[in-house]
């Protein structure tokens, strides 16, 4: 199975997109997160498909890093949404906006 | 001419110590004096001085066998471009001459002013004025040393200064007393001014002798003179005349004498030491210093002795008409200081320095004796106890009258001896030393100047009057007061100097007899190393048989018109049947005060007073001070903080100020607090370098 390298970048990108749109449309705190988890994967593919194209295996060892670390910001990330929802009763994003100037 | 100290076998470097020892003495005092009290401090001043006087003795032997003298560098004290002035001792035989009468007259006065200071603490009632008078004392001796060993005229204008300055404290040393409880302070300030002015002249000397002969010095300032003194002569003529200036102000000549009456508000010993002896001598020694530069001014030294002999005369008449037994000394004392002016004037040093030194002993032998029997009238008044002294008129009793004295003779025996001798010395009796010094004057000035010599005589003559009418009037007939009745003679701390002083009046003509006898010219020899070649005093028998017996005259004027008995107060004095008008000038010292009070003293002070209300209040300080400056800094003071400070300075601050907090304002809507906003904002921020990136 020989899938062209055009096609996983296309993808990848309409992944990012579809992440980059969540982000900025969704108010629910768990569905930006996976916005952003589905942006962070996009690249990963991103990677991925420009290592295989360049016979390279550093850019696949990269994006275990980047799974790894991944991990550890989603650890983080629902801790920071479990603590909004303890202190809001709500993970609407929109409720935290005490930095407003 | 200029030779090292060595020369004089060391002895002159302990010329310094003339000076060192009265400061010594009075710094001691000064830190001890008032807590060991009375007797402490009349041992070490009088020691001091005593020493001093050794000191002196000291050079005098050096300068047997260097009769031409040593300068002793001190210390270097001004250097200002060609202006370098060293303070250096000048030891030579004038000099050390000064330093023996000053030294010696002032060690005896030193041990009488122990006496007579202890009777004045009793009646002041504070034993701290005892240390204070003895300190004042000794500076006066140290300032008149640093006088007389100047080798510079700053150095002899310093000492000037500090005599004057010790006169003015020791004049006013009863400050509480006097005519209105402010009359001796006013006295000290009338000498210090007096003195001022004749300073004034004095220094103005020393500016023009800088300025013709670039140095102050005198060995140089004299031999620069004859060398180029006879091309300049205004000049030399104006330096002397300015000199004679300083002179008449220090030695109470005619205009300035006016001070030294006055001065007799001080207490006694001082009146003795400064103001007969010793300080009124200094400008006859200055004069006698600068003799080079009067021989290179004929036309002043005439005037010199013009002056001289015009006082002479003036102040003898003055003294007939007085009766403060003080004030008749001190008009006597100018009247003597006029004679060695007189003498300096004619060229005759020798002669003016003889009187000089015949004068020191015999006016303070006069006044410390005058001073011992005002202790004996006061003394008697206190015996004389209260219900007496409160029955007389509202008048304080004045122990200085002569009219509350007589019959001391009987009451007062030691002391009337050595009045008598120094009265007889005064109106130059043989053998006693005032008929050798006058003599010579007068044999001088017959010589030199006959119109002067006639001056002189009839001084002389009244100078005999005088003495015999306070010798009658103090001493013989009957005790005119209660007082006097009662007065007791003083202890021998008191007589003492008296006789020593007696003696050195008595032999003092053995200084300088008159050729023909042995030993003759004894002080001419001595100054001629100082003052060069100078003629010796002629004896002339017709000058001496003359003046001899016009003070026989006198005397016998004085027995006629008061032996038969002097007047007590109120009564009018037998003089003054005699000469009517005239006696109430003399008595009124011719309204010369007055004189001054309206000539000087009244347009000086309205003078000052308009420059003080007027220029200096009115116009100065309301005027100029007031309206112009302070309200013209007012003016642009208030500017500054209204029109400068604050619309621009703070302004701008405040003007930067808002901005910001607009700027702030405007930023702080961006700062939305919705997370979502962030993300779009990074989104755009990314999209816009990616581009940049992939587009530019």
């Amino acid at each position: 199975m020989n899938v062209p390298n055009d096609y996983l970048l296309a993808l990848s990108a309409v992944l990012f997109a579809l992440g980059i749109v969540g982000v900025l449309v969704r108010r629910n705190a768990i569905v930006v997160f996976m916005s952003i988890e589905l942006m962070l994967n996009a690249a990963n593919l991103a990677l991925i498909s420009f290592a295989r194209e360049s016979q390279d295996l550093i850019g696949q060892v990269f994006v275990f890093f980047i799974i790894a670390v991944a991990a550890a910001e989603v650890a983080v990330g629902l801790a920071l949404i479990v603590a909004i929802f303890k202190t809001k009763h709500s993970i609407d994003i929109d409720q935290v906006s005490g930095l407003r100037g | 001419m200029f030779l090292e100290t060595e020369a004089g076998g060391g002895l002159f470097a302990l010329a310094p110590w003339v000076i060192f020892l009265p400061v010594l003495g009075l710094l001691v005092n000064l830190a001890f004096g008032r807590r060991l009290g009375e007797r402490f401090t009349g041992i070490v001043a009088s020691s001091a001085i005593g020493l001093a006087f050794g000191v002196a003795l000291t050079q005098f032997f050096a300068l047997q066998g260097h009769p031409e003298g040593a300068t002793v560098p001190l210390v270097d004290w001004i250097t200002i471009g060609s202006l370098s002035v060293g303070w250096s001792l000048k030891v030579d035989t004038l000099s050390t001459t000064m330093m023996l009468m000053v030294s010696g007259v002032s060690t005896l006065i030193h041990i009488y002013a122990v006496g007579y200071m202890h009777e004045d603490v009793r009646h002041n009632d504070d034993p701290g004025r005892f240390t204070r008078f003895f300190v004042y004392f000794n500076l006066f001796v140290a300032s008149m040393m640093v006088l007389v060993t100047g080798d510079s005229f700053l150095t002899l204008f310093v000492g000037w200064e500090g005599v004057g300055l010790c006169s003015y404290l020791l004049i006013g040393f009863w400050y509480e007393k006097g005519k209105d409880g402010i009359g001796n302070a006013l006295a000290g300030k009338k000498a210090f001014i007096t003195n001022r002015v004749g300073d004034f002249g004095f220094l103005i000397a020393m500016f023009l002798t800088f300025g013709a002969f670039g140095s102050l010095q005198f060995d140089e300032v004299f031999a620069r003179a004859e060398e180029i003194g006879p091309a300049m002569g205004g000049v030399v003529t104006a330096i002397t005349l300015f000199l004679l200036v300083g002179a008449t102000g220090k030695s109470a000549q005619l205009p300035l004498y006016v001070w030294l009456p006055d001065a007799m508000a001080g207490p006694t010993p001082v009146s003795a030491l400064i103001h007969a002896a010793t300080m009124v001598t200094a400008g006859i020694y200055m004069i006698a210093r600068t003799h080079v530069l009067f021989a290179l001014a004929p036309a002043s030294a005439n005037l010199v002795a013009w002056v001289g002999g015009l006082t002479a005369l003036f102040a003898a008449t003055i003294a007939v008409g007085q009766y403060d037994i003080k004030k008749v000394l001190a008009y006597s004392t100018i009247s003597q200081l006029g004679f060695m002016v007189a003498a300096v004037g004619l060229g005759a040093y020798v002669a003016g320095m003889f009187h000089l030194l015949t004068h020191a002993f015999f006016k303070a032998l006069l006044f410390l004796s005058a001073g011992s029997v005002i202790l004996g009238i006061e003394g008697g008044h206190h015996r004389q106890g209260h219900h007496a002294a409160h029955a007389a008129h509202g008048e304080p009793f004045d122990p200085q009258d002569m009219r509350n004295m007589g019959g001391l003779r009987e009451r007062m025996p030691t002391t009337f001896l050595v009045y008598l001798v120094g009265a007889l010395a005064l109106a130059g009796i043989p053998p006693l030393a005032g008929f050798f010094s006058k003599d010579e004057i007068l044999a001088d000035a017959s010589r030199v100047n006959p119109a002067i010599y006639a001056l002189l005589t009839a001084a002389a003559f009244l100078t005999a009057f005088y003495m015999g009418r306070q010798l009658l009037m103090v001493f013989f007939g009957p005790a005119r007061t209660e007082a006097a009745a009662k007065a007791p003679e003083n202890p021998p701390i008191i007589t003492f100097p008296l006789i020593a002083l007696a003696v050195l009046a008595a032999l003092g003509g053995l200084l300088n007899l008159p050729a023909g006898l042995p030993a003759a010219h004894g002080l001419t020899l001595w100054l001629e190393h100082t003052l060069g070649e100078v003629h010796p005093g002629e004896f002339v028998t017709l000058v001496a048989l003359v003046s001899t017996g016009l003070a026989l005259v006198g005397l016998a004027a004085a027995w006629l018109t008061y032996g038969r008995g002097s007047p007590a107060l109120g009564q009018p004095d037998p003089l003054k049947r005699v000469l009517g008008p005239i006696f109430v000038a003399l008595e009124n010292k011719y309204w010369v005060d007055e004189l001054y009070g309206i000539l000087v003293v009244r347009p000086y002070t309205a003078l000052s007073r308009f420059l003080a209300e007027v220029v200096e209040w009115r116009w100065w300080h309301d005027g100029f001070h007031d309206a112009v400056l302070a309200r013209g800094f007012r003016g642009v003071t208030r500017w500054l903080a209204w029109g400068f400070d604050l619309p621009v300075i703070d302004g701008a601050a405040n003007r930067l100020a808002t901005w910001t907090q607009q700027a702030a304002g405007l930023l702080r809507r961006v700062q939305t607090g919705y997370v979502r906003n962030y993300a779009l904002s990074v989104l755009i921020g990314l999209v816009l370098f990616l581009s940049y990136i992939l587009f530019a």
